[in-house]
């Protein structure tokens, strides 16, 4: 079918797929110009195109002067602690529902996937109360504490898919050999399920790492802020943490702060691409 | 191993997702029903009122009717346009081009980036003096106007932003464009079928479940924006869901009325209205879906 395509029509693809993708990486390539430049070349009306020398100190001002890094490991160890969470509850529960048979199991599997369905804004308000209630507010233990009792439903399912897959043989086997079930489960299933494994890895990292809305209701204390939370607290103050006049924000520095947040993600994506399409495609999929 | 032990096991094993299931969607939600009937701002115990939070809202908060408006808009608007470009893209990406990868990886990445971060970036371009876009516009003659802090052109530049995230349906409908058997393209186009003739009567009745799908999970998700909009205001050190409640989403008035004004039964009544919607949607999903979707082998 291939050689009967026109070239001009394989030029025309090109074309509109090369003006596109210019398109999508615009606004990237302008955040990483802007974080470059020095302020009065922010300031200049029209500010250049390109930096007349790339002011890499930028990247220091806002990680000490600015305690960014702060902000920083402060999102990267609510991520580590999440994901701590998510895979040492949700791969045991998906074990339960792959592997044994009790009665009921498929209504209560049902309940728990219809959970994907509860937005979040219905149980906010009496979470936020229970949270107040214990002096957990201004803690992480609200961000983190849900992760380690399975809160990751979609993980769990995706897990419980990818184990089905594992024949029932090889587990029986290792079971006649004397194994436990919970060294089954890591030292058999886990290991033979390390793409799922990561790709639930993967998806629990993005959703903590860009999560605006649960820091900000659950952190009020600039020194617990993730970055999300403090990059825009930063934006808010910037006039006065930077001592520019009314009106004058240092996009340099907010574009800074936007790379560094940004950066993460992109390079977990270079390495690990083909389970970030593995695992989209499969939310696709019915079933 | 005995069904006893194997019992054991499973309550030992799925346990801890079991009672989070308890602990964080079973109770709250059956709470926040109770609190929707409530009078409540957290520093006095909630005092049951019955339907008024309900009746308030459909009869007399302008705030809510506002919140509804923009979210319609923003879903009737962006959706459409969002699954146009990514069938689009995905169509393009199926003809045989070198690169597909990294092609697919370019349109993909701005849809998992932190929405704080891309508003940022979006809200400088947008500045009316010196943004990026004006001055783009500036060279082919235009004088664009303020985008982020006009009532008129915020609800747009939001659409703009979400619409930089269309890879996401796109890598969806790719899968499902790649698994549209060969055979069939081949056998229409021995029959002297068109290019257009095969896309309406092949392509898009075998992925008519994939974009059934999308349009679905679109409007659950336009009906639960927060992070874009959110970060939209506080970008511009405006209030939540300015200028002039142009950007008042559905889910950002909710927050404001629980946590700005503490009003948590109104809020919880909010949220229930949500979440009716959202189940009203998922039932005509499983109901309208095999009608007029496509599913045979």
């Amino acid at each position: 079918m291939e050689h009967t395509r026109p070239r001009s029509l394989t030029v025309l693809v090109y074309v509109l797929l090369g003006l596109g993708a210019l398109i999508m990486l615009l606004p990237l390539a302008w955040m990483v110009l802007t974080s470059l430049k020095t302020f009065p070349e922010i300031l200049r009306n029209p500010a250049p195109w390109l930096p007349a020398a790339p002011q890499w100190q930028n990247y220091r001002t806002v990680w000490e002067g600015f305690a960014f890094y702060r902000f920083f490991l402060n999102s990267a160890f609510v991520a580590v602690m999440v994901i701590a969470g998510t895979v040492l509850t949700c791969c045991p529960a998906a074990y339960a529902f792959a592997y044994y048979d009790v009665r009921h199991k498929d209504l209560i599997f049902g309940a728990l996937l219809c959970t994907v369905m509860l937005p979040a804004q219905v149980t906010v308000i009496p979470l936020f109360q229970a949270y107040a209630a214990l002096h957990w507010v201004n803690t992480y233990l609200p961000l983190v504490v849900p992760a380690w009792l399975g809160g990751n439903v979609f993980g769990i399912f995706l897990l419980r898919q990818f184990f089905r897959t594992i024949p029932r043989s090889f587990i029986e086997a290792a079971r006649l050999d004397g194994a436990s079930e919970w060294s089954i489960l890591w030292k058999l299933v886990v290991p033979m399920s390390l793409p799922a494994v990561l790709t639930v890895v993967i998806f629990t990292f993005l959703w903590s790492w860009n999560d605006l809305f649960n820091p900000l209701i659950y952190l009020h204390n600039e020194e617990t802020y993730t970055l999300p939370v403090g990059l825009l607290y930063f934006i808010a103050r910037a006039e006065q943490l930077t001592g520019g006049n009314a009106g004058q924000v240092p996009w340099h520095l907010v574009m800074t702060l936007a790379t560094v947040m940004v950066a993460p993600v992109i390079l977990l994506f270079a390495f690990a691409q083909r389970r970030f399409v593995e695992g989209v495609a499969s939310s696709g999929v019915k079933g | 191993m005995n069904r006893r032990g194997e019992q054991l096991w499973f309550w030992l094993l799925a346990g801890p997702a079991l009672a989070g299931f308890v602990l964080f969607s079973l109770w709250p939600m059956l709470d926040s029903l109770w609190l929707s009937l409530c009078q409540y701002d957290v520093v006095s115990a909630p005092r049951f009122i019955g339907l008024r939070n309900y009746a308030y809202l459909l009869q007399s908060d302008p705030a809510f009717w506002a919140s509804v408006k923009v979210t319609l808009v923003f879903t009737a608007v962006q959706l459409p346009l969002s699954l146009a470009a990514a069938l689009g893209v995905a169509l393009l990406l199926n003809q045989p081009v070198g690169g597909r990868g990294w092609w697919r990886a370019v349109y993909f990445l701005p849809s998992i980036l932190p929405q704080a971060a891309s508003v940022a970036v979006f809200i400088y371009i947008f500045q009316s003096d010196g943004g990026l876009l004006n001055r783009l516009l500036a060279l082919a003659g235009v004088a664009g106007p303020a985008w982020v802090s006009s009532p008129v052109w915020a609800l747009p530049v939001v659409i703009l932003i979400s619409l930089w995230g269309f890879g996401y349906p796109m890598v969806i409908l790719l899968g499902g464009l790649q698994n549209v058997p060969r055979e069939l393209h081949e056998a229409a186009h021995i029959d002297g079928a068109g290019a257009w003739a095969r896309f309406r009567h092949i392509t898009l009745p075998q992925i008519s479940p994939v974009i059934f799908f999308n349009l679905v999970m679109g409007v659950i998700g336009a009906l639960k924006v927060f992070d874009l909009a959110y970060a939209f205001g506080a970008a511009q050190g405006l209030t939540p869901g300015g200028p002039a409640r142009a950007t008042l989403f559905y889910g950002l008035n909710l927050y404001q009325q629980a946590f700005a004004y503490f009003h948590m039964g109104l809020a919880s009544a909010m949220a229930w209205l949500l979440f009716a919607v959202i189940l009203l949607i998922t039932w005509l999903n499983f109901r309208l879906g095999r009608r007029w979707v496509h599913y045979g082998d």
